[in-house]
């Protein structure tokens, strides 16, 4: 469904028609709460993953990333956080025995704080899909997203005499193909799992009910193709992280770790977009303010002159 | 408008051969950022991405150049036209640091080749803190640009240009009240979104408001500190009097700007954080104790009267207000994940170079254009 929607906007945003819809996706970006008509997204369960970054690979291979390499005897491709090179990462927290994994890439928030601080529109978020995308053609490198962004995600090209940003854009250039998020399609457990948020935000709210160390079917890669795979339910933390992390996002978390400890930021509901907003609304607004205020100057500097 | 003269004598001393070493120094620096890129001269990062020249050259650089702004107010709303000899060289310096505040964006912005794309419709987000300040920014340095011409075009006998421009002067500032009340605020407003990363004694919705007292505050005490420096070297005792005048209008603005910013942290309950012993305390605490100082030295009467006392008390406000300003971009502002930041020394020598600059040409002007209201010519009150 939202391949046939892609393809239609790509084919009428021949001529003066991409004009219209790049705008209109600009203002998209401060849309608010409410959910794309296509949103997809990305539900990852902590319990159902094993650590074996097949994601990683996969994604560095769909978007054409070299490896990054850390520490003296590194041979494969090990890096320590997301950067310019790193779209997708698995981070491991341990704690005695205990350990628990995190895959950290971009929430897709619904109200996006980069795209809102993008002053090109280079950071836009679809109208249909939801997926924050960027247009390197567009961005000024001014690096306002990566102030703005609550989670760290947009990355620079430090080293480079022609930087861009990067940041994960769920594959959005696999869609045509038939494919969707690499790191969802490589996932053999299931703990990445691609799909509509609001069939996975259900999903969900079905794995936090389960009964611990019963054995449930999980869908695995993408929600609405039917593979399933059967795992020992684990203990919940009973929230969704991302469900109303300022404002909700379309990446969203479950863990049987707390969230803190997994190294995600505590953050508030309403989101900070909401209240730059309110500033701006507040003396912006039709530009009404700035006009009196300027025709309200013009007179009194000319009363003055004459005066003087 | 007041007589101005040019100084004369010779430009080329030692301290200008000197600052004309620094800025070579920079031009290498800078040749190094755009072959290698931003990495290599800066230390700036992902999770710091914005540095010095942000925090300091354009940020505070601009609010340092708000004296004509400050002026202008003071004289065309207020009808204070006994300060206007003070406007010419408040307007050069502040078009000089507007310019350069640009200059410094352009170095800073890591695909510059795009920036066009700010002014182009399709490609403009009205929603971005940063679309405002970039676009409002830009108008103003043209808006400055035609305020400071005036001394220029006498000095290259351009009357006829001279004439027409001062009939249509007023739109030009008009504007130059306009545009600095909007883009002051809105450098505030940017760290709105910053939010989630930021100290609560640095965070608040009312951003905006303490961005814009802190550039009236930073403008007048500006003008002080600058007007008292060229006072002296260009020995020209009319001007200190008028500064001793208006320096009575900085405890107002420190008073203001200090209640404002401790009563939305205490609205927040987070008052205390002062005292965290943390970097973001401990800037706090510096800031404010600046204020303090420069709000009780110019309370009594007796010290406004005293040209040393009122200079020092300008350049603690200076300290006191652009150190909040920088605080609010670098020490208020943490990403976590044990990413930290420090300026490295081509970054900070690439900021002497922009400094240099204003420094030098400032004092070209002042020595070869009718800028400076000059003793033995009676400023008019």
């Amino acid at each position: 469904m939202t391949i046939k929607r892609r393809e239609f906007l790509k084919a009428t945003a021949a001529g003066g028609a991409l004009i219209v819809t790049g705008s209109q996706s600009a203002s998209a970006s401060t849309a608010g709460e409410t959910i794309p008509p296509q949103a997809v997204g990305i539900l990852y369960d902590s319990n159902l993953c094993i650590g074996c970054q097949a994601c990683m690979t996969a994604c560095k291979e769909a978007n054409d990333m070299p490896p990054e390499h850390s520490g003296q005897y590194s041979t494969w491709d090990n890096p320590l956080d997301l950067s310019a090179n790193t779209l997708n990462i698995i981070k491991m927290y341990k704690d005695g025995e205990k350990y628990a994994f995190i895959k950290r890439h971009c929430m897709h928030c619904l109200e996006p704080a980069c795209a809102n601080a993008c002053p090109v529109s280079a950071l836009v978020k679809d109208r249909e899909t939801g997926i924050v995308t960027y247009d390197a053609s567009a961005c000024i490198g001014c690096r306002y997203c990566q102030v703005a962004c609550p989670y760290n995600v947009p990355k620079f090209d430090w080293y480079s005499p022609f930087p861009q940003i990067h940041k994960c854009q769920l594959c959005d250039h696999l869609f045509q193909q038939g494919r969707y998020a690499a790191c969802c399609e490589s996932c053999p457990t299931g703990a990445s799992l691609f799909g509509p948020v609001e069939k996975l935000k259900k999903e969900a709210e079905r794995r936090l009910l389960l009964e611990p160390d019963k054995y449930y079917d999980f869908p695995v890669n993408h929600i609405e193709k039917g593979n399933t795979r059967r795992h020992k339910a684990e203990k919940y933390i009973p929230h969704i992280y991302g469900s109303e992390e300022v404002g909700g996002s379309q990446y969203m978390i479950l863990s049987g770790t707390d969230f803190s400890k997994l190294g995600l930021p505590d953050l508030r509901e309403r989101s900070y977009v909401k209240d730059l907003e309110g500033v701006a609304n507040t003396f912006y607004k039709y530009l009404i303010y700035p006009v009196a205020a300027f025709a309200g100057l013009v007179y009194l500097v000319r009363k003055r002159e004459h005066h003087e | 408008m007041s007589e101005a003269k040019p100084f004369g004598g010779r430009v080329l001393t030692i301290p200008f051969i000197l600052g004309l070493l620094v800025i070579i120094v920079m031009l290498g620096f800078l040749a190094q950022r755009f072959l290698l890129g931003l990495g290599p001269v800066s230390g700036m990062n992902d999770g710091y991405p914005w540095g010095l020249w942000i925090a300091y050259d354009v940020n505070v650089g601009t609010a340092f150049a708000c004296g004509g702004y400050a002026m202008a107010i003071l004289i065309f709303i207020f009808n204070k036209f006994e300060y206007s000899p003070l406007l010419k060289p408040a307007v050069l310096t502040s078009f000089l640091g507007y310019a350069l505040a640009g200059f410094s964006i352009f170095f800073d912005i890591g695909r510059y080749w795009n920036m066009q794309n700010i002014f182009l419709p399709w490609h403009a987000n009205v929603h971005s803190a940063m679309f405002e300040v970039a676009l409002c920014i830009a108008a103003y340095v043209l808006v400055l640009l035609i305020e400071t011409a005036p001394p220029f075009l006498q000095k290259l006998k351009l009357h006829n240009v001279e004439n027409k421009l001062s009939k249509v002067l007023f739109i030009f500032v008009a504007l130059g009240i306009l545009l600095p009340t909007m883009h002051q605020s809105s450098l505030g407003s940017l760290m709105v979104l910053g939010g989630p990363k930021m100290s609560p004694l640095y965070w608040s919705q009312a951003l905006p408001l303490f961005f814009l007292i802190g550039a009236l505050l930073l403008g007048y005490a500006v003008v002080i500190f600058e007007a008292t420096l060229s006072g002296v070297a260009f020995n020209n005792p009319s001007e200190l009097k008028i500064l001793k005048k208006l320096s009575a209008i900085i405890p107002w603005l420190v008073g203001i700007f200090l209640i404002v910013r401790f009563q939305d942290i205490n609205a927040r309950g987070a008052l205390e954080a002062m005292f965290a012993g943390d970097m973001a305390g401990n800037f706090f605490l510096l800031e404010s104790v600046l204020l303090l100082v420069a709000l009780f030295m110019l309370v009594p009467a007796k010290n406004r009267a005293d040209s040393r006392k009122v200079f020092w008390a300008a350049f603690c406000a200076l300290l006191g207000a652009g150190l909040y300003r920088f605080d609010a971009y670098i020490i208020g502002f943490s990403p976590g994940n044990g990413w930290h930041y420090f300026p490295t020394t081509p970054e900070i020598l690439i900021t002497f170079g922009i400094i240099a600059i204003e420094i030098l040409v400032f004092v070209w002007a002042a020595k070869r254009a009718p800028l400076l209201p000059l003793s033995g010519k009676k400023s008019q009150a």
